[in-house]
Formats: C-alpha cells, sequence, structure tokens
C-alpha cells in the first residue's frame, strides 16, 4: 500500500515518499519517513516487507559508509545503486531475501543527477521518473504526458502535486501525506510534506432543487 | 504466471553474408505495467561478438555481469579474444552449474570468429544447452511468431543491409503479436570491420 515516487530535473533529483506506517489494515504511524540517506548525496526511499525494508537499507548504508572511509571519497550513484543490486540479487536465491523495492537518488560530478528503480528481485533501471506500488499505475501516465527533460524545482514540484491529487482521488487506501527530499549538487535537502490539494465539496445535480422541495413538504 | 514471462522479452540473431545481426525489444515491465523502455538486453562481450538475454530481468543482469567476469579472465589468461564457439560452451557452463536452482534466462549468441570472421549464431535454454544453427535463432516470449517470421523473410546469404531489413521486420512483427514484448527495439549489424547500432521506430504500445 505504499507509493515511492522519484523525478529526475534540470541536476536534481525530487524523492517523494507517502507517510503513513501500517499493518495490515491499521495506520500505526502517519508522519513516517521510508528514505534513508547513504551519503551526503545519495538517497534510498524504501517500500516492501516490514523489517527487511530498515535491515537492507542500514545494511546498505553503512556500506557505503565504510568505502568512503576506506577509500576517502563517496560511491557514484551507479556504482552504489549496483552494489545495492548485487546485494538484492545475492540474497534473492538465498535462504533470507530481502523483499524491498527501491528508487535510489543521487547526484555526483561526472553524471549529474540520476535516478535508479530496483525492483525486490533486483532488477535496476534507470529512469527520468519512477514509481513503486499501487500508486504506480494512477500516476505513471500522467507522468508521461506531463514529464520533460530538464524541469525546474517548481515545475517538479507542480507535477508532484499532480500525482498525489490523483492518488488521492482514485487510491482507495488514504495516503494524505507525502515526504518529499531534494538531492542536487548541494547536498540532500528536506522540504515540506506534500498533501493533496482540498477541493471544495461537488453538489451532485438536482440536490438544491430536493432540499427545497423537502423543506416546503 | 510463468517466471519466463514476468518480464517478458523478443530477441533473436541472423547469419548473413560475412555479418551477423542481433536484435532484441528494449521493454522493461513487470506483468501487464511497463516500467522502462530503454532496457539492456544484449552486452558485448568482444568487438565482434554479442550475447542477448530474454527471461528474468534480474537474472539477465545478473549473468551478464557473471559472464562478463568470466570472459575477462579468460582474455587474461589466454592473452586474446574468446571465440563465438567457446564462448557458447562458458555460457554453457556458468548455466548448467546452476542445473537445480537455474538462472531464468534464454541466451542468445551472435558473432564473427576473431581469426577467420566467420559468422556464427547460436542459442542455449535456461539449463545450458546449446544449439548452433546457420540460418537464425530466436528466444522470449513471443518465440513462436519469431520463428514464423524469420521463416519468412530469412535466405541464405544476405547482405547487411537485407540482414537489417529482414530482421527488422521479423523482431518487429513478432512482438506486435505479444501483449509483453516490444515497446522499442535495437539492432546489432556486425560485419568484419564494423557493428551498426541502430533502433528501431516501433509500435510503443
Amino acid at each position: 500500500m505504499e507509493c515511492l515516487i522519484g523525478i529526475r530535473g534540470k541536476d536534481f533529483v525530487l524523492l517523494a515518499s507517502d507517510s503513513v506506517a501500517g499493518r495490515s489494515v491499521v495506520a500505526m504511524k502517519k508522519d513516517h519517513d521510508k528514505m534513508f540517506q547513504l551519503s551526503s548525496k545519495l538517497l534510498m526511499a524504501v517500500s516492501g516487507e516490514g523489517g527487511d525494508t530498515v535491515q537492507f537499507a542500514e545494511y546498505i548504508a553503512k556500506n557505503i559508509q565504510l568505502y568512503r572511509m576506506r577509500n576517502g571519497y563517496d560511491l557514484s550513484t551507479k556504482a552504489a545503486a549496483s552494489f545495492t543490486r548485487r546485494n538484492l540479487a545475492d540474497y534473492l536465491r538465498s535462504s533470507t531475501p530481502y523483499m524491498v523495492n527501491l528508487l535510489i537518488g543521487g547526484h555526483d560530478d561526472n553524471d549529474g543527477a540520476d535516478l535508479y528503480y530496483m525492483d525486490y528481485l533486483g532488477s535496476m533501471v534507470n529512469l527520468p521518473f519512477a514509481v513503486h506500488g499501487y500508486g504506480s499505475f494512477f500516476t505513471l501516465s500522467i507522468m508521461d504526458r506531463y514529464y520533460k527533460e530538464d524541469m525546474t524545482k517548481e515545475q517538479t514540484l507542480a507535477l508532484l502535486q499532480r500525482c498525489i491529487d490523483e492518488i488521492h482521488e482514485r487510491f482507495i487506501v488514504n495516503l494524505n501525506s507525502f515526504k518529499v527530499k531534494i538531492i542536487d549538487k548541494d547536498g540532500i535537502h528536506v522540504l515540506k510534506d506534500i498533501r493533496p490539494t482540498t477541493k471544495p465539496p461537488v453538489e451532485a445535480e438536482g440536490t438544491q432543487q430536493q432540499q427545497q422541495l423537502m423543506d416546503t413538504a | 504466471m510463468s517466471i519466463m514471462a514476468y518480464n517478458g522479452a523478443a530477441i533473436m540473431a541472423m547469419k548473413g553474408k560475412n555479418c551477423v545481426a542481433i536484435a532484441a525489444d528494449t521493454r522493461f515491465g513487470i506483468q501487464a505495467q511497463t516500467v522502462s523502455t530503454k532496457f539492456q538486453k544484449i552486452f558485448e562481450l568482444g568487438p565482434r561478438l554479442y550475447i542477448g538475454l530474454a527471461g528474468l530481468a534480474t537474472d539477465v543482469q545478473t549473468v551478464s555481469e557473471r559472464l562478463k567476469f568470466r570472459v575477462n579472465l579468460y582474455e587474461l589468461r589466454e592473452n586474446r579474444r574468446v571465440k563465438p564457439k567457446t564462448l557458447l560452451s562458458v555460457v554453457s557452463n556458468l548455466l548448467y552449474e546452476r542445473r537445480f536452482g537455474p538462472y531464468f534466462v534464454e541466451p542468445v549468441i551472435a558473432g564473427l570468429d576473431d581469426v577467420t570472421s566467420e559468422p556464427f549464431v547460436a542459442s542455449l535454454d535456461l539449463i545450458g544447452c546449446p544449439m548452433v544453427t546457420e540460418d537464425f535463432v530466436v528466444s522470449g516470449t513471443c518465440s513462436e511468431q519469431m520463428y514464423g517470421m524469420c521463416e519468412s523473410v530469412w535466405s541464405p546469404d544476405l547482405d547487411p543491409d537485407q540482414l537489417f531489413e529482414a530482421i527488422s521486420q521479423a523482431l518487429l512483427n513478432a512482438a506486435d503479436r505479444d501483449a509483453v514484448s516490444g515497446w522499442g527495439a535495437v539492432v546489432h549489424i556486425i560485419e568484419k570491420d564494423k557493428v551498426t547500432t541502430r533502433t528501431l521506430k516501433a509500435r510503443m504500445d
């Protein structure tokens, strides 16, 4: 029921995740952050099996930090994503596979901003925009229609707002708050939570007349 | 739900006169949903040697990485490029090692011999059974459709341009009859002195 959204803009990547932590039919926490900082300019959003998500994310984050300590510089986004993929693929055929779907957004000096999509089996793709979860069925078409290369931060946030509004409109599960973070050449910036735009309630045709009739009766 | 049809793919290779062609669709999808239209399924293992991998996307990536590792070590030890026929045996060994827990890929190999420049195409099943043919090989979720198309458009001794037309039409029309294949296509024409890579304008549905 979780939704992760990633959009690549001009020299930055925007990652958004819903902030509901739920078990079965209960929403336990409404302001949960599903994104993990792997390094100063690498962010990973995770969804999937409870426990696996945090364990796997922390394992990857610590190993990325270990590389930095050993070598003195950060892994590139592509290398970090490949490392993550290798781990997911290796564990897939073990007795303890990780059921984690994730998005990795990062910025480095050679390749600029990059967004990687990975499913729990370990298939990895570099994409301009990506969505995990049921939300993908509602939002990918919207992004196909309105996404352009090299959008500004404002344009990307507007696109994200459209997507969140559509999820709120048509997805049966209430995801009314998304945590949003941006990764650019200056690092990771936390933006304000995004909520669906509240629309005024639509009155059905004829209800006013019906109400008048009932009042006079 | 078949594991080999979870992501979907269409790959084929054809022999021509002193040339070979290898082509693949570029869809990455998860069952009915298309996630990417630029997914790489053909990998270069030598200046005139290519392998295409159809099947489960994670295994396509894992096998291509492990295979590249083996080929690199081979070339370091032998101090020469691997021959297409030898690559066939390397892949067969890699896959059979996992006989009772296989990689869900069905590879297709196309290349020119490094010394004699003789054309070579071959394919394998997911547990490494090798098959060398004199005309063409196909692999993927629409293999029946691809067999039909290849049988119709292929003839022996096509020159590079004719071969390009033949393999392109065969792949495009076969993939159009398969729900989980298509969404873009790439073709490599391998000749003695150059490799031409073209992306096809395909139906994006």
